[in-house]
């Protein structure tokens, strides 16, 4: 009797010792860290808020460098998974990672879930049980802009993307709901550095406004040369193109600049006031949507763990508790559809200067309601 | 096209030149001069950017960010040829493409490490922020007239001192026969330390006037060195003037497909494909000219002498 009461301590020590373990995906070399860097934060910040802690399992991070090259990523996230043994892996910016790393994951029946990386690939046909993404669909946040426009009544749109595959897909859902006529459609290099040329063009196309989607510092040298060249007074609309990870560097050229984004720094509510607040005071810049949505992920993995008493063995009582999503999204109103993509608003956001002097966007209003990306009746989840 | 967007293009090609002979004029004098291959030019660019950036925002004034720039980028480029390439002079090219290219990444994530990876912000002098109308609803930012100026002043300032100085005709006469010069007593290691340190100096003149217009951040002088190189190889490795007339020519070539190569494609195919096809077909102009150039004459436009 004696040795057994002496066992039982130890034996509830060990079952604390079992906690979850999390694969974070999150670039941090190449010209694209910054965005690695804001995911880590946002994800560690919501860790820190839950002391440590999901669904009362002491958490442990393993950081995964995706260097941007899928083959990297899918070697270094099956160790994760054989190796080190996570739980979860969460995490990933880029999409064509997300596409690399998806067969290996969820073959192994480990959940994934995207905090950026949102392809219309998983949300139709190619949807899966084990894969969750608590940002967006790709294509709505273009689509989100063409609506914005549509409704401001602009009738002639000029649009510039770069030449590749995301690029098209941006003046596609962008087209999806703008109905007024795009007057020319400009396709630049990846690599364009300088598009005096461009603007010359769109300056004598006369348009009502701008609809463009250039990432990271093609967005920089876009911004500072539209500004520059006196054509702030057209509507610049965009898609991350103006954003809390670029915004430092374009500053005063990007004030009144739009973009369109489920998510703003300043939306009004306890979670985000507490999330943004406590952000900017651990590691001194704005946080961006990448940090907020993986925050949210943190948030939605603790729900989940806590629903299911902490037995992660159980699969089927994990998806479900996660289907839930049963915590407070710091954008406010947030579901999962079928296709475990989220349901909800979209809001078209504006550049502002704070009273500290820090850039970053701000909602002016809101264009979607409750809005279910295009793919998810196609989805037939198992 | 209408006439006037057509000249508003040509300026627009004549200045992408300028600020690309820039950053080739450094490249083809130590390529030219010690017959040395140095990827790493476009990260000396970097470095510029970086150093005219932090002093910018540290001085509160671009004119002493320039300043004082200038001679840090000096500084950096004497550190890596007496660390690296000094060792490297004598070896094959194969050796220091492989070394340069090392300094690439190194330098690359040494950036990144010191100033985080995202964009920095470089303010423009503000004499200098305002903009002439060119056309209705368009304004050409003064400074990028002032880019044009210094481009042009930089050629001068190259132009006479390799053909009018006596150390210019030291460089001259090292490039086309090192060995004989150094018989004659002259220290040609310093020469070329003093060479590579003003290549490397040019290099970091070209960051800090881009700093404004571009994004300043890891990796950004890598597209430019490309086009250097593209630059150079037309125009005759080694040939300063060379260097500027091919500068100005894929500047030219460069902007006017962008604008005209869509348009044009639409008279053979449908709107969308026309748009698409005519973009890839721009970004791949400047290497058929290249090719095409090289194929006529394979030493380039103008062939620097001796070489």
């Amino acid at each position: 009797m004696g040795a057994a009461a002496a066992l039982l301590p130890a034996r509830r020590a060990r079952a604390q010792q079992a906690g979850i373990k999390v694969g974070l995906v999150a670039i941090q070399t190449g010209p694209q860290a910054a965005l690695g860097t804001q995911l880590r934060d946002g994800f560690l910040l919501g860790l820190r808020h839950l002391d440590g802690k999901l669904g009362g399992l002491p958490a442990e991070t393993v950081m995964i460098d995706d260097e941007l090259k899928p083959d990297v990523a899918v070697t270094k996230v099956r160790a994760a998974i054989e190796r080190d043994k996570v739980d979860v892996v969460a995490g990933v910016i880029f999409s064509n990672i997300l596409q690399a790393i998806m067969r290996p994951v969820t073959e192994s029946q480990t959940f994934l879930i995207s905090t950026n990386a949102g392809p219309s690939t998983f949300a139709g046909r190619g949807c899966n049980p084990f894969f969750f993404t608590t940002s967006y669909n790709n294509d709505q946040v273009h689509s989100v802009m063409g609506q914005a426009a549509q409704d401001a009544g602009y009738r002639r749109v000029f649009v510039m993307v770069p030449n590749y595959q995301a690029g098209r897909d941006a003046a596609a859902g962008f087209r999806s709901r703008f109905k007024g006529e795009v007057v020319d459609e400009v396709y630049v290099p990846l690599t364009q550095l300088d598009f005096s040329a461009e603007l010359a063009k769109f300056a004598a196309a006369k348009p009502d406004a701008l609809f463009t989607f250039m990432p990271g510092g093609l967005g920089v040298n876009l911004v500072r040369q539209y500004r520059q060249a006196g054509l702030a007074n057209i509507p610049f609309l965009s898609t991350f193109t103006v954003d809390e990870s670029t915004l430092p560097a374009q500053g005063e050229a990007a004030l009144g600049f739009y973009t369109a984004a489920p998510w703003a720094p300043n939306m009004d509510n306890p979670a985000n006031t507490r999330f943004v607040r406590d952000f900017e005071a651990a590691f001194g810049y704005v946080p961006g949507s990448y940090a907020a949505q993986s925050y949210d992920a943190a948030m939605l993995l603790d729900s989940a763990v806590r629903r299911v008493g902490g037995k992660l063995s159980d699969k089927a009582a994990l998806r479900e508790a996660l289907r839930k999503a049963d915590f407070h999204s710091v954008r406010g109103n947030f579901r999962f559809g079928v296709n475990h993509y989220p349901v909800q608003d979209f809001w078209l956001c504006k550049v502002a200067k704070r009273p500290d002097g820090k850039f970053q966007t701000e909602t002016v209003r809101k264009v979607l309601a409750d809005d279910v990306d295009p793919y998810a009746a196609e989805c037939r989840m198992r | 096209m209408p006439i006037g967007l057509l000249l508003v293009q040509a300026l627009n090609g004549l200045q992408l030149g300028i600020l690309l002979f820039l950053v080739a004029a450094g490249l083809t004098l130590v390529f030219g001069v010690m017959h040395f291959i140095n990827l790493a030019h476009g990260v000396q660019y970097m470095l510029g950017a970086y150093l005219g950036a932090t002093l910018a925002a540290w001085t509160g004034s671009f004119w002493l960010g320039l300043v004082l720039a200038l001679p840090a980028a000096l500084l950096c480029g004497l550190v890596l040829e007496v660390a690296v390439f000094r060792h490297l002079y004598g070896r094959d090219h194969l050796s220091q493409v492989l070394a340069t290219f090392g300094v690439i990444l190194f330098l690359n994530e040494a950036v990144r490490t010191l100033w985080g990876s995202a964009p920095l912000p470089m303010a423009m002098p503000e004499s200098l922020s305002g903009g002439i109308p060119l056309m209705p609803g368009l304004l050409y930012p003064t400074y990028r007239l002032a880019i044009i100026a210094a481009g042009l002043a930089t050629a001068l300032l190259l132009w006479f001192l390799v053909e009018r100085t006596r150390l210019g005709m030291l460089v001259r006469a090292g490039a086309s026969n090192a060995p004989m010069v150094s018989a004659l007593g002259v220290d040609i290691g310093r020469l070329f330390t003093a060479v590579f340190g003003f290549g490397a100096m040019l290099a970091g003149f070209a960051g800090v006037l881009a700093g404004p217009i571009f994004s300043v951040e890891p990796g950004m002088g890598d597209n430019l060195l490309i086009l250097a190189f593209v630059v150079i190889v037309i125009g005759g490795i080694g040939s300063i003037r060379g260097a500027f007339l091919a500068a100005l020519l894929v500047g030219l070539l460069d902007t006017l497909g962008r604008s005209l190569l869509p348009e044009l494609m639409r008279l053979f195919l449908a709107p969308s494909p026309a748009r698409q096809a005519g973009a890839a077909l721009a970004s791949m102009l400047v290497y058929v000219v290249m090719a095409a150039i090289l194929a006529l004459r394979p030493a380039g436009l103008f062939p620097a002498r001796g070489a």
